[in-house]
């Protein structure tokens, strides 16, 4: 095959793979927003937030110590342990829990039956406050997250591939991180459908998203579901913060990470889980082979404004997105 | 009655506020907050602890204290338009903005107020001809000397010739990002090696495109002008490839403790370009331990000191505590005026002796200011990442920039500025 042929192959599979990460911040929004119609703008601070907490739980990071030291003249910094992993992101899954817990008591509650737009609002808001809750919590300095997953080109993938080239082939790329990330992605939404499906949990879940008041007018409680999708939410975000944050650090940057979501997003639709998969790996796809084909001859950097074009013509043919249910409002 | 306790209660609390001490302030725009907290934290504990070393150690400078305001700009131009203006009035001597951006909008604004502007290391690079911009000052070196540095290593490691070589540009996508490209075009028609582009995007956290096409095009060395998380991601992407890491060179902003910690032992061999020493190997540092860690008056916590990016804010409060000296010096005045402080900075002259006397001989480059030349002569050095060891290791001294080049393009470019706004001749 000529090399040129491989590596466009080289290119989509590495946007696949890219895509997958995309999809997973999307899922966060898709959650919310098909349970309640909110758009929920906090996702991307809530991967920061869920990260953070990993790392700062694993490591044994007193939280707050900055504040606790200024007040009080101690020298606190680490309780002096180091928890597992595996531990550490079920601890840090059960935060994220309370967290959706405390976001139903102090916000959501005293916003039912407010137009969707002050619900957006009130999300707005939720992120600058945790921006400046998480920093003083754990502090601003970026922290190295380490799970044990691989990263790094699969010497494998390229050994076994090499052959199929000339001599400026080297196999194909393909990090070990994004694998992962594809399996993760994989295990998490067969895991959601699973939840939804057959759960008695998950069916109330999805006759909410259904409709509010028939799932009210059967005895299943608004509130209960609230905390359950932003739960589930908060679950997503922290497996979008653990496979970010591992390439990344952990950092402020890592909440930056929805602006991605949002083309994938309006063209898989807000409120199809199979729309942000199949919306994140068109993204993924679309903007690398962009960037590959036409990309070297306006100057680069085309990825990013190329999502949203490709959103955006979408959004023209299809204004629900692919997968989007269609609104029909009549007056 | 209630009116005339409220007036006492009012001018009584205004007295307080009121300092009733001379001092000498600078101001402090800082980010503790936002995407780039991580990199503006260590620089504002740096910039703030020096300070404070020098009230405990000497009670000041020339016996006046020195006073630092910190104005948090969340690396925002609009934010630290804010803090300019909300600080001015306060007797700020000097203005060290941290960010091309805010540096950009004050250069009008400090030449009408009369205060000045320190720009080490980034900032306007053609503002470095003092002939036309009377109160920026951008030593001890700009990014256009940072690209020939880059370009001197790589003719350095390669025996004086890369003719036929390949070099690629990592750089992020804007302004600051692309400072260097026209530096390098010069350079790459000067020593014969070819020069290709790879922008990124804000903020860079996905540069899967560009290091395929660095894999697939091989270049024999790889610049980065990067900032923030798109250093990680870069030299984690840099690692994956497994790109040489001792041909991947960053400029100053690409060179911090942070930009190497995601990668871990990956990042091994990276090196970075640096116009400040590394570490803790100075005796001033002995004294901020004594004076200011353990006395509970850093501005962090302590574990901040001798990293990269504290170093580099303690010595840019070094700098301008040193023009202080000079424009003491120079108007026999210890408690100097913002005017008199341009005086100062405009004839520091940094010297072994000098950097001796404060315990830092060997920090950073000997070089001295004048009228024309607010730039200094541009020296910089290149620093290594030791992954073992976690520590970054000098692998050369401050050596000069390519001059030939740069200056007639210092020319060019403050030439037109000056056209374009009718700044006359400033040191004739």
């Amino acid at each position: 095959m000529p090399d040129q042929l491989l590596f466009a192959i080289e290119v989509t599979l590495n946007g696949l793979m890219a895509g997958v990460l995309y999809s997973l911040v999307a899922l966060g929004f898709v959650l919310i927003f098909k349970a309640s119609g909110v758009f929920n703008y906090a996702q991307g601070v809530m991967a920061l937030f869920a990260a953070m907490t990993l790392v700062g739980i694993q490591k044994g990071q007193v939280p707050f110590s900055h504040l606790i030291n200024s007040i009080l003249g101690t020298d606190l910094h680490y309780f002096g342990w180091h928890i597992p992993a595996l531990i550490a992101i079920v601890l840090t899954a059960g935060v994220m829990v309370l967290f959706a817990w405390i976001v139903e008591r102090f916000v959501l509650k005293h916003l039912v039956n407010q137009p969707d737009i002050i619900l957006f609002m009130a999300t707005i808001g939720l992120t600058y406050f945790m921006e400046g809750f998480g920093d003083l919590m754990w502090g601003p300095d970026l922290k190295k997250l380490d799970v044990g997953l691989a990263q790094g080109g699969s010497l494998w993938i390229e050994e076994h591939t090499a052959f199929l080239g000339g001599d400026g082939f080297y196999g194909f790329f393909i990090d070990k991180l994004d694998i992962a990330a594809t399996v993760v992605a994989a295990l998490l939404v067969t895991a959601l459908i699973m939840f939804s499906q057959y759960t008695k949990q998950g069916r109330a879940m999805r006759a909410v998203a259904d409709d509010h008041q028939a799932a009210l007018s059967v005895g299943i409680s608004l509130r209960f579901i609230w905390v359950l999708v932003w739960s589930v939410a908060g679950f997503v975000a922290l497996v979008a913060g653990i496979m970010w944050g591992a390439k990344s650090g952990v950092q402020f940057s890592l909440s930056l990470i929805a602006l991605k979501a949002l083309p994938v997003l309006m063209l898989g639709g807000f409120t199809s889980i199979p729309g942000a998969i199949v919306g994140g790996l068109i993204i993924g796809v679309g903007e690398k082979l962009f960037e590959f084909s036409v990309g070297p001859l306006i100057g680069g950097a085309t990825e990013n404004w190329f999502a949203y074009v490709l959103a955006l013509l979408f959004l023209v043919f299809r204004p629900q997105g692919l997968f989007g249910e269609k609104i029909i409002e009549r007056v | 009655m209630k009116l005339k306790k409220l007036a006492a209660v009012t001018t009584a609390a205004v007295m307080m506020a009121t300092p009733v001490l001379a001092d000498l302030m600078f101001p402090s725009l800082s980010y503790r907050t936002g995407p780039y907290a991580a990199n503006g934290t260590p620089v504002a504990d740096g910039f703030a602890d020096y300070y404070t070393l020098l009230n405990q150690r000497d009670g000041g400078i020339g016996g006046v204290m020195t006073r630092v305001v910190e104005c948090e700009t969340g690396y925002s131009t609009e934010k630290g338009v804010e803090c300019y203006e909300a600080t001015k009035g306060d007797g700020a001597l000097v203005y060290q903005p941290l960010s091309t951006g805010i540096t950009y909008q004050l250069i009008p604004k400090v030449t009408a107020d009369g205060v000045s502007l320190l720009t080490g290391g980034y900032g306007r690079t053609s503002a470095a001809n003092g002939d036309v911009f009377s109160n920026v000052f951008n030593f001890p070196a700009n990014y256009w000397n940072g690209a020939s540095h880059a370009v001197n290593h790589v003719l350095d490691v390669n025996g004086g010739d890369i003719s036929g070589k390949s070099i690629a540009l990592v750089y992020h996508n804007s302004a600051y990002g692309k400072e260097p490209i026209r530096t390098l075009e010069e350079l790459a028609a000067k020593h014969g090696f070819s020069l290709s582009l790879l922008p990124v995007d804000h903020p860079g956290q996905e540069q899967k495109s560009q290091w395929l096409q660095i894999r697939r095009e091989k270049p024999d060395y790889v610049f980065m002008w990067g900032w923030g998380v798109m250093n990680q991601v870069a030299i984690q992407e840099a690692s994956n490839i497994r790109f040489p890491m001792e041909n991947f060179i960053g400029i100053w902003w690409s060179g911090s403790e942070n930009d190497v910690a995601a990668a871990g032992d990956a990042a091994n061999g990276y090196k970075a370009l640096t116009f400040h020493n590394v570490g803790t190997n100075f005796p001033v540092f002995d004294d901020i331990q004594k004076y200011v860690v353990d006395a509970g008056l850093a501005a962090g916590d302590g574990s901040n000191v001798g990293t990269v990016l504290y170093n580099r804010g303690l010595y840019g409060a070094m700098l301008a505590a040193e023009a202080v000296k000079a424009a003491q010096a120079i108007h026999g005045v210890a408690d100097i005026t913002p005017a008199m402080m341009r005086d100062g900075l405009e004839n520091l002259v940094v010297t072994d002796e000098s950097m001796e006397a404060i315990g830092m001989k060997g920090f950073g480059p000997n070089f001295a200011v004048s009228c024309e030349n607010h730039g200094g002569p541009g020296l910089g050095a290149v620093q290594q990442w030791d992954a073992t060891a976690q520590s970054w290791n000098m692998i050369s001294g401050f050596e000069p920039s390519d001059m030939d080049v740069i200056q007639p393009l210092i020319d060019a470019d403050s030439a037109a500025y000056a056209a374009e706004n009718n700044i006359p001749s400033q040191c004739n």
